[in-house]
């Protein structure tokens, strides 16, 4: 493609601005760096209104950009449109889940969710397993920022006349600058990057979704011409005796995968340890609660993003690489300049995510896996060291993953990072409530979860796709198509409750629960932590959406 | 906060009942698909598939602001009516 000197200099511009402020973000708020509870979970001091940003940061990342508008214009409402229902979802259950968690892990220095699995059931075996499907699930997500990146590079022309190393130049440096913030300032910069990384966002989608339908005709001539769009690729299908792939409409046959998806998806989000990051860096238990009233306005933003592959078919946009779906939107329907602007949200809107989740991972290698197994004696000063050491392993590992190997594979192994994610959701969201499920139960309702969705997930195929072609397959006893990752968690939930049902009758096996009940409803201020290491907090701020 | 102020602060039965009302009616309306996979009554030219999805967004919202006030700013105004001074029974368990 073209090389586009004016979207790649606004773009440009808008990176560089985004690079300093992260790298300022280590003074913000008179940081002492050298702990991990200041490292990576920016001194738990975060309020309102900078929570809304990093777990906005956390949904709506680079990936959601490019994939689901993609989706959207590939397959449409049952793939694409789920994503909305699902981000709708989420929100209430975070507000179920969420403040358990947060007061827990204030009270016990709890910083990821293997962490608080470990103190709830005795069980370092349990924590190990979780924190290690947590990291499995992290780094292909984290990959995938790059791939979001990638996209809008290729479509701004950057490097398609070069070779080699010259042509991903231009990844390679932001993600060196990536890693050096984080590094420095830790999640501290991911919350201050996420304000500039946001505003783009929301500029650029706001004027998407009013400037591209006028310039198309409106909504009636674009939801007409995904009709017209539907109907022809039903009859190519038609003739060719195949099912048709893209849908308006879900109909009886794919009613349960589009529930199972949302669903599914819903319950998975706030698994991944980078969302439990956000939660957990929040200065009070009920600000994540009151956030959830205004977070779906990300999910109305998503709703936005997602119409864009339907604006692509009306403007006539055809690629068979359904991520540059949106990229080419803007080329082609903005002037340069602000397309310049909507590159920049896409691949800025890389950067924070990645950072929490690189964060997340290193949290979650140093407190789960080198402090329980390798240095039980490690301090505060040594985790932090060890944390940014390997956020530093992380990203470059992403980094050489992307470059290295193809693309499809990191989207393929996303895709299983969503289903082995949702494994850990009876060891870590059924644990907020009771403890009555084993130890060891859990971990073998958790292998089963895990083999079944991965072998099920490696045996979705479509005439172009041998393995991997999406995560719908049928569900054993229903009969109909169904999301692998729930049929895999219901699967596992049945293996972990008639397991424990047998392993209970041998009292001696189950663990030591180190939290108590009330441990659960836990304020700020009231636990031990607060006078150990945090300044007193001021007092207790009013609901601001009261 | 303290641990005599905080430990007052539950909800009413019917506080936990109406709220988890709250909380599951957008589950209810976005996963039975049956009920909304239908192109009209459009609305600006958006089938009613999708315009839907957006209002439950909202919908939405305003049942988490429901259950926020009942879970959460309801029982804090009862405790300060009752006195901010006095220690209730069972705190500290």
């Amino acid at each position: 493609m073209k090389l586009d000197g004016t979207a790649l200099a606004v773009t440009t511009i808008l990176f560089v601005i985004v690079a300093g402020i992260g790298f300022a973000a280590s003074r913000w708020r008179g940081a002492k760096l050298n702990t991990l509870d200041q490292w990576g979970l920016g001194g738990r001091s975060f309020g309102g209104f900078v929570t809304w940003f990093l777990l906005g940061g956390d949904l709506y990342t680079a990936y959601t950009f490019v994939a689901v508008p993609g989706a959207m214009y590939a397959l449409g409402a049952v793939s694409g449109w789920f994503a909305v229902a699902y981000t709708i979802l989420v929100w209430p259950i975070v507000f179920v889940l969420m403040p358990r968690l947060w007061s827990v892990a204030h009270r016990h220095g709890i910083v990821t969710p293997a962490d608080f699995v470990t103190a709830r059931y005795g069980s370092r075996g349990l924590g190990l397993v979780v924190a290690f499907t947590g990291i499995l699930s992290l780094l292909p997500y984290i990959a995938l920022q790059l791939v979001g990146i990638q996209s809008v590079l290729q479509v701004m022309g950057v490097g398609s006349n070069s070779s080699g190393i010259v042509k991903d130049l231009p990844l390679i440096i932001a993600f060196v600058v990536l890693a050096g913030y984080t590094y420095t300032a830790g999640l501290r910069s991911a919350a201050l990057t996420a304000f500039v990384k946001d505003l783009l966002v929301y500029v650029t989608v706001l004027v998407a979704v009013i400037y591209i339908p006028i310039r198309l005709g409106g909504f009636t001539h674009i939801f007409s011409a995904v009709e017209a769009h539907a109907r022809t690729l039903a009859a190519q299908a038609k003739a060719k005796h195949t099912a048709p792939s893209f849908a308006l409409l879900p109909s009886s046959k794919s009613y349960w995968a589009f529930a199972t998806l949302a669903l599914g998806s819903a319950m998975a989000l706030f698994m991944y340890p980078h969302s439990i990051t956000g939660v957990l860096a929040s200065k009070e238990r009920e600000t994540v609660r009151r956030n959830t009233v205004a977070l779906p306005l990300y999910s109305l933003l998503l709703g936005f993003v997602a119409l864009l592959g339907y604006m692509a078919i009306a403007a006539g946009i055809k690629t068979t690489n359904s991520r540059l779906v949106a990229p080419l939107l803007f080329r082609d329907l903005f002037p340069s300049w602000f397309a310049g602007v909507a590159f920049a949200a896409v691949a800025i809107g890389a950067l924070v995510p990645a950072s929490i989740m690189s964060i997340a991972a290193a949290n979650l290698f140093t407190r789960n896996i080198y402090r329980d197994l390798i240095r039980p004696r490690a301090n505060a000063e040594e985790e932090a060291r060890v944390s940014k050491l390997v956020s530093l392993v992380v990203k470059f590992g992403a980094l050489a993953f992307v470059l290295g190997i193809n693309t499809q594979n990191a989207i393929n192994l996303q895709l299983l990072g969503g289903i082995w994610i949702l494994q850990t959701f009876p060891a870590v969201a059924v644990g907020l409530f009771t403890r009555w499920l084993h130890r060891w139960a859990l971990i073998a309702g958790w292998l089963v979860g895990m083999v079944y969705g991965s072998y099920e997930a490696y045996g979705v195929k479509t005439a172009a796709v041998p393995h991997f072609a999406g995560s719908i397959a049928k569900i054993p006893l229903i009969g109909q198509s169904g999301y692998i990752a729930l049929t895999a968690l219901v699967i596992n939930l049945v293996v972990a409750v008639v397991l424990t049902a047998l392993l209970r009758l041998a009292p001696s096996s189950v663990g030591v629960d180190i939290t108590t009940k009330a441990d659960y409803f836990v304020q700020a201020g009231d636990s031990l932590l607060d006078e150990l290491e945090l300044p007193k907090g001021s007092d207790e701020v009013g609901p601001a959406l009261g | 906060m303290t641990v005599e102020q905080q430990s007052g602060q539950k909800p009413s039965a019917t506080g936990y009942v109406v709220s988890a009302v709250l909380l599951l009616a957008a589950f209810v309306a976005l996963l039975w698909v049956p009920s909304y996979s239908h192109l009209t009554p459009t609305l600006g030219g958006i089938p009613f598939f999708y315009w839907y999805s957006f209002l439950w967004l909202i919908l939405n919202a305003l049942c988490q602001l429901g259950a926020y006030q009942l879970m959460v700013v309801a029982p804090r105004r009862k405790q300060a009516v009752r006195g901010l001074g006095v220690r209730p029974s069972g705190a500290g368990q």
